[in-house]
């Protein structure tokens, strides 16, 4: 090819490209979820107390991204616009890793927006307590339960974010009424209501624990949902490692779990092909009524094709899981925990506002989301499935447990819990076998 | 039958072994075994292609390869994915930072090896040989390791006991690009010096005496005789950087400000969303990613191979 027909075949592929950006500009941006943010939150008035900040940036860092990322900046956009400070947000798939780099190089981000109060434990050192403040919004706002997974050594460094109901049990409303199938309370109920569903021909469960390299962590959930039923002690002595991975009262868990799990006239496509369904869609042939329940937190609200109904009349709804023992009344939650690097004005008033009603309120109604801030409104969310969960998050009669993987140290809530559950609902360990190699991993 | 054997047989007498090679390589069966790798590996990219104009819901619900029966195509996954203003977006933003991110990321490097390569092949100055083993010693030292130094090096500065050395550089939003352009030349360096040190090493020494009588200092010789010379293998070097630089994720993270200099391939890695559930947009997000490198990588591929061999045979 000589040197100008070079040139040329270049300038036509650019010019190609050009053209085939300047046909199709902006696109229209989907505003189906998303509710306006609240009157008193768009009124500057209510910022005063944070002073004027112009000129003044906060970087914050988090495991949030895309959608739920920009309602979040949504809810806080006021409060850049009324204080005048900057909020540089990045949401980063590999938020483990990079918190790691970036506080070992020194170049932490201002706010951390942590998923696991156990990796935010590792950070102890760099960490900023929270100011009184803090300390006063964040007891007015959580029940003790939330707060002590802030609390590292005593000192409170962290308010809750965000707060995931995860012990929810998904199901269609209506198949559920044409079967005239009554909602279980009590895990003797849900095992006789799976075996009245097989029996009548459908397959009772749905199951997938595919999620790329974090595959199986929707089956830790399971047992989890299960040991903290078993009692709430019991599942405290667990996560902290009081008692061994392989405790036999553990190992009885898992085999419970397994009753489910790993009944070939349970699980819908049959237990071989759990750890290849992706989670994300897991759930979808309940919408056909090709199985009756799938288990997975309320976040899975959003994840259900565009056109689902998704309330307590609707395509599908979600229950709490049993409890295990008369009287019980327990809730597994995930979230993020806002902990600072940083003692910067702005960001000193920008935890603030975080742990502020204000916040919490207006976020709820940015988008699909659930808090266990006391004061808010839960009717202000702005799916059926995010009140559900608010209203029971904010009760403070609900005993709540942190997502024990997200606890225990990296190299077992992050790799071999995972990877255990895995193997055992292939087939290929049994729940002794399970217990015993997570607990040889434990550091 | 045996008329059938017998008649390559004797065309193969009084060949060489490179002929026979060349016949052997060159006949129908190898052709088409040829042809079938090549479709073999082009699948799953093909695969890849069309799921990225393929309708979300479609992407969800069946693979790629029921386009056949089923032929619905859209331009909105990537209009979504280049324009749209949420994070799992915007894709034409981290395109600018990549390409701003290449460029001296690209010249930089070339240009110091360049002229590195030439003082250690060509100057003579003492502890030159050590200095060229150190340099090809570097190459075996991990990038990853150099990270969080690096890094600790650009935002606290450097000190021995109380004395500052360094002042910590204090760069903040787009102006960490700065640092990651550094990363990147540091990181390039050795192997560039190594190659190019190779190249320039085989040129004719009369060559440079010559143009030494007639009078030229290093720095003619370099720009007039030496450069001109090695164009090739310089050409060759920048393509295996810029292809190293634009793919790069861990650098460009790492020592990047945020969002303001986030290169594509972080966003890449981020754009499926907190639980993955945006996965359907990867395809079309990958398809840009890769566009600019393929383009660079078709019209330049002669000098790929030549520098593939620069260096590593002599004669």
């Amino acid at each position: 090819m000589s040197k100008t027909r070079r040139i040329s075949c270049l300038a036509a592929a650019a010019s190609a490209i050009a053209l085939a950006a300047t046909g199709c500009g902006a696109p229209d941006e989907g505003e189906s979820d998303r509710g306006a943010v609240p009157d008193d939150a768009t009124d500057c008035a209510n910022y005063e107390q944070y002073g004027d900040l112009k000129g003044q940036t906060v970087s914050i860092l988090g495991s949030i991204r895309d959608t739920e990322a920009d309602e979040m900046m949504e809810a806080w956009s006021y409060f850049e616009s009324c204080t005048g400070a900057k909020v540089d947000y990045e949401g980063s798939g590999e938020f483990e890793s990079d918190m790691k780099v970036r506080v070992d190089g020194g170049n932490a981000p201002d706010i951390a927006l942590f998923p696991q109060p156990g990796l935010m434990a590792n950070f102890k050192d760099d960490l900023v307590p929270a100011s009184e403040e803090v300390t006063k919004l964040a007891t007015e706002g959580w029940t003790e339960d939330w707060l002590n997974y802030g609390t590292i050594d005593g000192t409170l460094y962290a308010a809750p974010n965000s707060s995931n109901a995860k012990s929810f049990i998904w199901y269609s409303p209506a198949f559920f009424n044409d079967n005239g199938y009554e909602i279980p309370t009590t895990w003797d109920d849900l095992i006789a209501l799976s075996d009245q569903i097989a029996a009548d021909g459908v397959m009772p469960w749905c199951v997938g624990f595919e999620s790329g390299g974090a595959t199986g962590w929707p089956g830790t959930d399971w047992i989890e949902d299960i040991v903290l039923r078993e009692g709430t002690d019991l599942y405290d002595q667990w996560v902290t490692h009081e008692i061994p991975f392989n405790d036999p009262r553990i190992v009885a868990a898992i085999d419970k779990a397994g009753s489910i799990l790993k009944n070939e006239s349970y699980v819908y496509n049959g237990t071989d092909t759990i750890s290849s369904t992706a989670f994300q869609e897991a759930g979808y042939p309940l919408l056909d009524g090709q199985c009756a329940m799938h288990r997975q937190a309320s976040f899975y609200g959003a994840m259900w094709p565009a056109e689902t109904n998704v309330a307590e009349d609707g395509d599908v709804f979600a229950f709490r899981f049993p409890e295990a023992k008369e009287g019980d009344n327990t809730m597994l939650v995930g979230g993020e925990f806002v902990a600072a690097f940083s003692d910067s004005e702005a960001t000193e008033a920008m935890r603030q506002f975080l742990a502020s009603e204000l916040y919490h309120g207006a976020r709820l109604q940015t988008g699909p989301w659930s808090t266990a801030r006391q004061g808010v409104d839960p009717s202000k969310a702005t799916t059926p499935i995010n009140e559900f969960a608010t209203e029971i998050l904010t009760d403070p009669d609900v005993t709540v447990r942190f997502d024990g993987s997200d606890l225990m140290p990296g190299e077992v809530g992050a790799s071999s819990f995972w990877t255990g559950i895995v193997q055992w609902v292939d087939g290929d360990k049994d729940s002794q076998q399970m217990a015993d190699d997570i607990e040889a991993s434990w550091p | 039958m045996s008329t059938e054997t017998q008649a390559p047989e004797q065309r193969a007498i009084g060949e060489s072994r490179g002929d026979r090679i060349r016949r052997v390589l060159t006949s129908r069966v190898a052709s088409i075994v040829a042809l079938l790798i090549a479709v073999l590996w082009t699948v799953p990219t093909a695969g890849l292609f069309i799921s990225s104009l393929r309708p979300e819901d479609d992407i969800r619900a069946s693979g790629w390869w029921t386009v056949f029966t089923n032929p619905t195509f859209t331009l909105d996954t990537y209009n979504y994915v280049l324009y749209s203003d949420s994070q799992g977006g915007g894709l034409i933003r981290n395109l600018v930072n990549t390409v701003v991110i290449t460029i001296p990321g690209v010249i930089v490097p070339v240009a110091f090896a360049a002229m590195a390569a030439y003082a250690l092949s060509w100057i003579n100055f003492r502890g030159r040989n050590f200095l060229y083993i150190a340099i090809f010693a570097l190459q075996v030292v991990p990038l990853q390791m150099a990270l969080i130094p690096l890094l600790s090096f650009f935002s606290q500065g450097l000190h021995i006991g109380d004395v500052t050395i360094m002042p910590s550089w204090e760069l903040e939003g787009v102006n960490t690009i700065v640092q990651v352009w550094i990363a990147h030349s540091i990181f390039g360096l050795p192997l560039a010096i190594f190659l190019l040190h190779n190249f320039m090493r085989e040129l004719p020494g009369d060559v440079m005496e010559a143009a030494r009588i007639d009078g030229a200092s290093h720095s003619q010789i370099f720009r007039k005789v030496v450069l001109p010379l090695v164009t090739p293998a310089i050409a060759s070097i920048a393509i295996f950087q810029f292809l190293w630089v634009w793919n790069d994720f861990l650098v460009g993270r790492t020592f990047g400000g945020g969002e303001a200099t986030r290169p594509l391939t972080a966003v890449l890695g981020d754009m499926a969303g907190t639980w993955g559930f945006g996965w359907t947009r990867l395809p079309a997000a990958a398809f840009i990613a890769i566009i600019v490198p393929l383009v660079v990588f078709l019209l330049l591929q002669r000098y790929f191979v030549r520098g593939l061999l620069a260096g590593s045979v002599k004669g």
